[in-house]
């Protein structure tokens, strides 16, 4: 027995031993991205960068998992290494205390396998996504506002987030529904599911898809684009 | 002509999960979310009949509209 046991046999040895080959950046330490590199260590992830300028306040405690009461002030990317030490020491975790700009989202994103979007600015999404693109990296998009969400997988070379945000600015919805706790921790697992799948190559993925989720009314939808 | 129009999230406030609309003939998805009363920058995502849509598309009996406001928070 050890600490993988479990996540076979849906993953094969082979396939855990690719996960611990990879390296994942995560853009955002707060609601989702916590979830995010969370999972992404558990199950074994070898590399992940983790990408926030921004440090806790009181109101993140509601819903993001890397702010407790004694974090309150400090880094939320210090504070997601600090955690993975304890979580899973065999993960390498770099944080980054810088938010994404067009000016350091090409050296931040390079050389990774994959990078997944816990942003929650519109606009800095469209950044990633261009620089995914460019580099050739793909990008699992999520996002969050009140009950709802949304997730896909976006392929370099696809303008996706042209087609689901007419406007490339300002706040969604979420400016006034605000964030749960629950929405954050279910898009985030649904982007890890299809990071998992990205990183082994198996699976079906929701590239040219986007799957909307309205847990008000239970209502888990895939649209095709 | 009547169409069928599908709201998700926020826009089901007040208005429902689906609505019949009735336009004039030569009418453009527009005038749908005019009728409505839903705001343009509220329109993120925008599909007739399953497909994306502009909101100048004209619309012809039948179709079916669905409106998707915007979702950003991480």
């Amino acid at each position: 027995m050890d600490r993988y046991t479990k996540n076979r046999n849906m993953l094969s040895q082979d396939e855990c031993d690719v996960l611990k080959n990879k390296s994942v950046c995560v853009i955002g330490c707060g609601g989702l991205g916590g979830y995010v590199i969370e999972m992404l260590g558990r199950i074994g992830v070898g590399k992940i960068t983790a990408v926030d300028g921004d440090v806790f306040d009181v109101s993140n405690l509601n819903r993001q998992l890397l702010s407790t009461e004694v974090h309150i002030g400090l880094g939320k990317a210090i504070t997601a290494k600090e955690r993975m030490e304890k979580v899973n020491s065999d993960v390498e975790l770099s944080p980054v205390s810088a938010y994404l700009t067009q000016e350091n989202a090409l050296d931040i994103v390079r050389g990774h396998d994959l990078v997944i979007d816990a942003l929650d600015s519109i606009e800095t999404r469209f950044i990633l996504q261009k620089v995914a693109s460019e580099l050739g990296i793909p990008m699992i998009y999520g996002a969050i506002a009140g009950w709802y969400g949304q997730v896909s997988t976006i392929m370099p070379g696809d303008d996706f987030l042209s087609r689901i945000y007419r406007n490339h600015e300002g706040k969604g919805h979420e400016a006034e529904l605000g964030n749960p706790s629950f929405s954050p921790a279910l898009v985030a697992s649904l982007q890890v599911s299809e990071a998992v799948k990205v990183l082994i190559g198996r699976g079906e993925l929701l590239n040219g898809k986007l799957l909307l989720i309205d847990l008000f009314n239970n209502d888990f939808e895939v649209v095709l684009f | 002509m009547e169409f069928k129009v599908r709201l998700f999230a926020t826009l089901r406030k007040d208005r429902g999960r689906e609505v019949m609309v009735e336009l004039q003939e030569e009418q453009t998805a527009r005038a749908i979310i005019n009728q409505l009363q839903i705001d343009e920058k509220d329109v993120a995502i925008l599909m007739i009949n399953g497909r994306d849509g502009l909101l100048d598309t004209k619309l012809v009996e039948g179709d079916i509209v669905s409106i998707f406001p915007p979702v950003g928070g991480g």
